[in-house]
């Protein structure tokens, strides 16, 4: 079995996440870090083939992105993964959603894997999205929000988030599978694959290589047009009810909830 | 922290040991300093992630990284417990690498990979109880091959496998390996210490104990003042990772704690402590990471090491103490780490040189033969 784990580079947690107004694009400057959701990606990725059920024989990274994205790779390499594959392309700057996820799916389809693994959300995008993409062009079932996976021959037991609860679900693979980050606890990788991860194979390709129409990604491929950014509402402030007298404060609470129709 | 200037591996070991910090170290490190307990799970941890060899070459069994990741690692292990700090910089810094600097072919090949891979620990015993600043005052006699003597306040010693202690041989101290379980050999006493108390500092006792020497006879004091050098950038990353994590405990105050219907922050006297305590935090690492470059460099580096130690202790030993200061009532209680922080700071103001020989040792090298009483 083989699988493919999206991954993305974002901007690092800690800083401050800005658009600019004249491109409509995020300002990527800055300290980048991989996507932390697609570290439990991986780690999904490596529980499977530590866990036995079924034969793993290779996991590979793949990105879509700028040359600074070799950084994620490398990353993803050191929590894992045996190889990796880097689409770059000055083509491909501007994608939205369906042309990025067009464009990893025919780096996909070139690799022809079992299983595809990626986090739910992007740390920058947090578009949601770019699974069920993917999976629509690879004509592959997908199931996003993942918490819980158990992997047979041939099929995948999974338990995705819902509004209220959690679904169980089986599906048959190959299948695109994006997970949620309560699915594991990404191990620490250590120095010697930190250290190694710059001699596993990396294999760069631009569009010519997989394939991939020029006008249906990039800018010009893009129909999502992004404007009229402005920054979100002040929240108002809370009420804060200090506590004196613990019953007066129970009833003040619950006049409060009374009141918003909170309370069946 | 700006991470400016360094490579993608020195960042990647860094946030590795940032986030091992962060959530195995910090939320036990309470815990370590009121028992009084050496986290021996957590240091054969650390070895699985090759974080006990940070910079022992790979063909030993190290992850063959340079000086200056090691000492980020120390800073970050540090901010979340001086004491597992102390005891990572005590084991590399001053326990592995002066056999591999030191040693016959066959002394490192046979003594490194188990250390570098974190299945043994290395102290260094050079103090006794007459000899600490004055290192050549030792009394601990070689005759024949065999040690006997007491050396004190061994970082290490109560658990360590590999011990290098300094002895008169016969008259000028060289350096030799003692290990654990040898004849005579027995550590007598754990000190109970102001802090670093989930760091072993014990005393030895040595009868007649069998031990190889390292390098060359006579050389002892040579290769011990060698590896403090080195030693002492550790020790200052280690205060500066103290004194960072009093600073982020502080600057959470600042924003949380109300006065006089604000948060402590809007206080300009707290903003101007926290922005004096940054500065000075930033400029010690400053001189880390120069040290430490040196060192990677094959260049002197006696001088800015023990710079980088003067001042990163002592700005280490103000910050905790402002720390406290801006937490209040609150950081001198036992609930919260801050005064932890101030009682693990001060040592690195003793150990590894104490600053009264820092000094020394910069004005030396200014004024030459004129400095000589
Ligand atoms: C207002 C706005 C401005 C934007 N500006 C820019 C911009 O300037 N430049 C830019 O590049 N994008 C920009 N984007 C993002 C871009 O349009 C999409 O976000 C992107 O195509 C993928 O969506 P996502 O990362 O939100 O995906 P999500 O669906 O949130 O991501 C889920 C998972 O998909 C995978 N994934 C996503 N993208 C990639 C990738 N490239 N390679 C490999 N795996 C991936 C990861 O595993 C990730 O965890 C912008 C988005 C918005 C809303
Ligand atoms: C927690 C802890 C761990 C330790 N771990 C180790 C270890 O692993 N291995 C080891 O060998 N040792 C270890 N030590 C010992 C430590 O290195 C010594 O304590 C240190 O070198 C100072 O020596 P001293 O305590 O004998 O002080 P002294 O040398 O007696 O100094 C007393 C005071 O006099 C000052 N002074 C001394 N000489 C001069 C001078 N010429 N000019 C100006 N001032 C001077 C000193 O600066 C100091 O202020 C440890 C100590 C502690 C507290």
């Amino acid at each position: 079995m083989k699988i493919c784990v999206l991954v993305k580079e974002v901007p690092d947690a800690a800083v401050e996440k800005r658009i600019n107004p004249s491109t409509g694009r995020m300002d990527r400057g800055g300290e980048r870090n991989l996507n932390p959701y697609d570290t439990h990606a991986i780690e999904a990725a490596m529980q499977v083939k530590e866990g036995g059920a079924v034969d793993v024989e290779e996991i590979i990274a793949v990105t879509m992105g700028p040359s600074t994205a070799v950084r994620a790779l490398h990353k993803a390499v050191s929590l894992g993964a045996d190889r990796s594959v880097h689409l770059s392309d000055d083509a491909l700057a501007g994608s939205d959603v369906v042309a990025t996820g067009y464009a990893l799916a025919k780096v996909l389809e070139r690799e022809s894997p079992d299983l595809v693994l990626l986090g739910q959300q992007s740390d920058d995008g947090e578009c949601y999205t770019i699974g069920a993409v993917v999976a629509d062009y690879l004509r592959m079932p997908s199931l996003t929000q993942v918490i819980k996976m158990d992997v047979t021959p041939g099929s995948l037991r999974c338990e995705r988030q819902a509004e209220y609860g959690y679904d169980t679900v089986e599906i048959e693979l190959p299948a695109v599978i994006s997970v949620g980050d309560a699915i594991n606890e990404p191990r620490y990788p250590s120095l010697k694959a930190i250290m190694g991860a710059k001699k596993k194979p990396l294999d760069a390709v631009g569009i010519g290589d997989v394939g991939l129409e020029a006008d249906r990604v990039g800018e010009a491929g893009s129909k999502v047009v992004c404007g009229d950014f402005k920054a979100p509402p002040q929240k108002a402030a809370g009420e804060i009810i200090e506590d004196e007298d613990t019953n007066e404060t129970v009833e003040k609470i619950i006049a409060w909830l009374d009141e918003r129709k909170l309370l069946a | 922290m700006n991470t400016h200037g360094l490579t993608d591996d020195q960042k990647d070991i860094r946030s590795l040991a940032a986030r091992f910090a962060d959530e195995v170290v910090a939320p036990q490190a309470m815990q370590w300093d009121k028992e009084h307990r050496f986290p021996k799970e957590v240091v054969q941890q650390l070895g699985e992630l090759g974080l006990m060899g940070v910079c022992v070459p790979q063909s030993l069994g190290g992850a063959g990284a340079d000086f200056l990741t090691y000492a980020l690692v120390i800073e970050e292990l540090s901010r979340g417990d001086a004491g597992l700090g102390v005891t990572l910089a005590v084991h590399t810094g001053a326990g592995t690498l002066p056999i591999i600097a030191r040693g016959t072919r066959q002394q490192v090949e046979r003594l490194v990979p188990p250390l570098a891979q974190g299945h043994e620990l290395a102290a260094f015993a050079l103090t006794e109880s007459n000899a600490g600043s004055d290192a050549g005052a030792l009394t601990t006699s070689a005759d024949n091959g065999c040690l006997t003597g007491m050396k004190q306040w061994v970082t290490n010693g109560s658990v360590a496998h590999v011990f290098i202690v300094f002895a008169k041989d016969p008259d000028r101290p060289s350096a030799f390996v003692v290990r654990r379980g040898a004849h005579g050999f027995k550590p007598v006493r754990e000190t109970d210490k102001l802090g670093l108390n989930s760091s072993s500092t014990a005393d030895l006792q040595l009868q007649d104990t069998p031990a190889e020497r390292l390098g060359l006879p006579g050389a002892g004091l040579r290769i011990a003042l060698a590896t403090l050098d080195g030693g002492r950038i550790a020790i200052a990353a280690q205060a500066t990772g103290i004194a960072q994590a009093a600073l982020d405990i502080a600057v959470e105050h600042a924003k949380e704690r109300h006065t006089f219907g604000k948060p402590i922050g809007a206080h300009q006297a707290i903003q101007q402590k926290l922005a004096d305590m940054q500065t000075e935090i930033e400029a010690a690492r400053a001189l880390t990471w120069r040290a430490a470059r040196l060192k990677d460099a094959d260049r002197p580096h006696t001088v800015e090491g023990a710079q980088a130690k003067l001042f990163a202790s002592s700005i280490a030993r103000r910050v905790t103490g402002e720390a406290i200061q801006v937490l209040g009532g609150y950081g001198y209680t036992r609930e919260l780490p801050a005064e932890r922080y101030y009682r693990d700071a001060k040592v690195t103001e003793i150990y590894e040189g104490t600053s009264e020989i820092q000094r020394l040792v910069i004005a030396r090298a200014l004024l030459g033969e004129a400095a000589r009483e």
